[in-house]
């Protein structure tokens, strides 16, 4: 069947329901006071060990749906279940514990850093508000492994963030992310401001992570290549609203709706001859310009957006 | 179709228009000197287009500042070699002649437009300008030469956007602007570092065909800055691979993607994911091990060595010169003492997978 690669069912660890983010426009005088809607209506799982990509374009909502299900920016309205868990429903000391299963990794590594701060007290620091009763031998312990198994040299724990390459840095806030063994992250362009021969260490310390520590992610990213390459599933943003949601490979090989399409379709190949051929007939492929429609089953697991 | 084009793109005849020799620049900071240019010579021909690939810190985006004067000094300062542009050496120029032929026979277009388009003024004065300065037009003239412009780059009712402020047009739209200013004066290099990083994937589809048309229509050469591969595959006639302020790799595009001789080329030509390849049977991804070095104290010898697998002793301890690889295309040239298509061929079957001969 179609479906043959995807992972084998389970409860999902992540589930998210109708979920939309509004923000208020200013009336003009006499005015009627308007919304943003940057995302509408979105709705999707994760499952446990899975990858979940997100892609579309600046504007289309990933970066706000990442906040959203971290509750680091709740949502207008819908449910985000953890677990099984209603994360809007927790109060704030639930919340907290939550947050060690939940945890984000940045487009920039520099500006989640403390520059003031070294590298090890950095990583230690979540366990001193997580975990008080650790003594300080044990959390150093503790740091210096973690600061091995993303691939740094524990000796460089004293060093500050300015003393790091870029990809050093992401491993440090990595680091971090997997101190208090999350099952979940939230990838937000986590190689995008790396250089590219960096890029590569990074997906595949990821990836090494997942099948160790047995995480989802929802890897939010515009690199196509990188996605088809690391996630399981893939929805296609656009407009705030999810117009495409299969199996990566179905995807892929298999895009429906026209905007997915028109995403494929632009991305460069670093092939001369096939490059050209691309640039030669490169046409946008038009579609309407409304707000997508709600998703319909086109085969199993494969989510188009009607319109 | 692409037949015909390859041709055409491979051709690329053509006087020398730019050549750059053994250029050196130097940042003079706290805690030691960058030496972020070490000696690099190219020559480039009318309407060429040379792709440039580096990550940072590599020189490719200061080489070309530094030759249009654009480096702020102190800290940094050239520290030798000479950049003749028809013939005249452009960092022998004192910068009220420089000035003339930047933004006229030298266009620019850089990464971000919100910071090089001034936001105080209309896009039609800041297209206006150039074209009064450089070729004298009248005002009036000007404004008929910068409507025309924005037709050129595909700006919908140029007439009316004329008097917008930048803020008031979409980040394509922006960029396409910045191009209109970079070609005002009909330029016969035009220079675009990293202009289309910034963009959505769609919309630097969109740029990259506009400037492949502009090209066929104007004839100008173009220095393509980048660190995407599948950018500069599409629209270079050259690639430059650059690292650590020196050219390790330069060739015919088809040479360089389907026959690479530096294993830092080699290394970022796989570490790429492959868009048509399914998750059924993938590997790990190819990485390239380490950081690049830092410049305040570059490594002896060949800079990329203590990242590469294949170095050799003699790699770590000298420089090797940027020469013609034997038995590859003519004009392909690499820096390396090793010899790479011997040491893939030595390796396990299908190593090479991902490199598709052209």
């Amino acid at each position: 069947m179609l479906m043959s690669t995807a992972p084998a069912p389970a409860a999902p660890i992540l589930s998210v329901r109708n979920l939309s983010k509004h923000y208020p426009l200013r009336a003009w005088w006499g005015g009627k006071a308007s919304v943003f809607r940057a995302v509408e209506d979105v709705s999707f799982e994760i499952r446990p060990g899975e990858t979940l990509g997100l892609v579309g374009e600046s504007g289309s909502g990933k970066s706000t749906i990442g906040r959203a299900v971290t509750m680091l920016n709740p949502p207008t309205s819908g449910t985000v279940a953890f677990e099984g868990t209603d994360l809007a429903g927790l109060g704030a000391r639930e919340m907290r514990r939550m947050r060690a299963r939940i945890q984000t990794v940045f487009q920039d590594p520099y500006a989640a850093l403390n520059p003031r701060m070294s590298a090890g007290d950095y990583v230690a620091e979540v366990f001193r508000l997580h975990r008080p009763a650790m003594g300080r031998g044990e959390r150093r312990a503790a740091v210096a492994g973690l600061f091995e198994r993303v691939g740094l040299d524990p000796r460089f724990m004293g060093r500050y963030p300015h003393q790091f390459s870029g990809g050093q840095r992401q491993r440090i806030c990595i680091a971090r992310a997997i101190a208090l063994k999350p099952s979940f992250i939230v990838a937000d362009e986590p190689i995008a401001a790396l250089d590219v021969s960096i890029q590569a260490q990074v997906v595949n310390l990821l990836q090494d992570l997942q099948e160790e520590l047995g995480l989802s992610y929802l890897f939010i990213s515009h690199d196509l290549r990188m996605v088809r390459y690391l996630c399981h599933r893939v929805a296609v943003l656009w407009r705030g609203r999810i117009v495409e949601l299969a199996d990566s490979d179905q995807l892929y090989e298999d895009p429906r709706h026209p905007y997915t399409r028109r995403l494929l379709s632009a991305v460069p190949l670093p092939d001369p001859v096939a490059e050209r051929a691309r640039l030669a007939v490169a046409g946008a492929e038009s579609f309407g310009e409304g707000r997508p429609g709600d998703l319909v089953a086109v085969a199993p697991g494969h989510w188009v957006a009607d319109g | 179709m692409s037949a015909d084009m390859s041709t055409d793109i491979a051709e690329a005849p053509g006087a020398p228009l730019l050549d750059v020799r053994d250029l050196r620049v130097v940042f003079d900071a706290e805690g030691g000197a960058v030496h972020a240019v070490n000696g690099v010579s190219y020559t480039l021909r009318e309407g060429e287009t040379l792709g440039i690939v580096g990550e940072s810190g590599s020189g490719k985006s200061v080489h070309v500042l530094a030759m249009l004067g654009l480096i702020p000094r102190p800290p940094g300062r050239i520290a030798g070699g000479q950049v003749l542009f028809e013939g005249e050496d452009l960092l022998a120029l004192p910068e009220r002649r420089l000035r003339r032929i930047r933004g006229g026979r030298i266009g620019f277009v850089f990464q971000d437009p919100m910071s090089s388009l001034n936001p105080g003024m209309t896009v039609a004065q800041q297209i206006v300008e150039p074209l009064r300065i450089h070729l004298g037009l009248s005002a009036r003239a000007a404004r008929a030469r910068a409507r025309e412009l924005l037709d050129l780059v595909r700006i919908p009712n140029a007439a009316a956007r004329l008097d917008q402020y930048p803020h008031e047009f979409s980040g394509g739209q922006r960029q396409r602007v910045m191009i209109a200013i970079g070609l005002a004066c009909r330029p016969k290099l035009l220079i675009a570092d990293e202009a289309t990083t910034a963009l959505d994937v769609t919309v630097q589809a969109e740029i990259v065909a506009l400037v492949q048309e502009l090209k066929r229509e104007l004839g100008m050469a173009i220095i393509w800055i980048t660190h995407d591969l599948g950018v500069v595959a599409g629209i270079s006639d050259t690639v430059q691979v650059m690292y650590a302020g020196r050219i390790l790799e330069r060739g015919p595009v088809d040479a360089i993607f389907a026959d690479p001789r530096n294993a830092y080329t080699l290394g970022l030509l796989r570490s790429l994911p492959d868009l048509g390849r399914g998750r059924a049977g993938r590997q790990r991804l190819h990485q390239i091990e380490g950081s690049p070095p830092d410049m305040r104290h570059p490594p002896p010898g060949d800079p990329f060595a203590p990242r590469n697998a294949y170095a050799t002793p003699r790699c770590r301890a000298e420089m090797p010169p940027l020469a013609q690889a034997p038995g590859a295309a003519p004009g392909h040239l690499v820096a390396a003492w090793y010899d790479l298509p011997a040491l893939i061929a030595g390796e396990r079957p299908g190593a090479r997978e991902g490199l598709r001969p052209c």
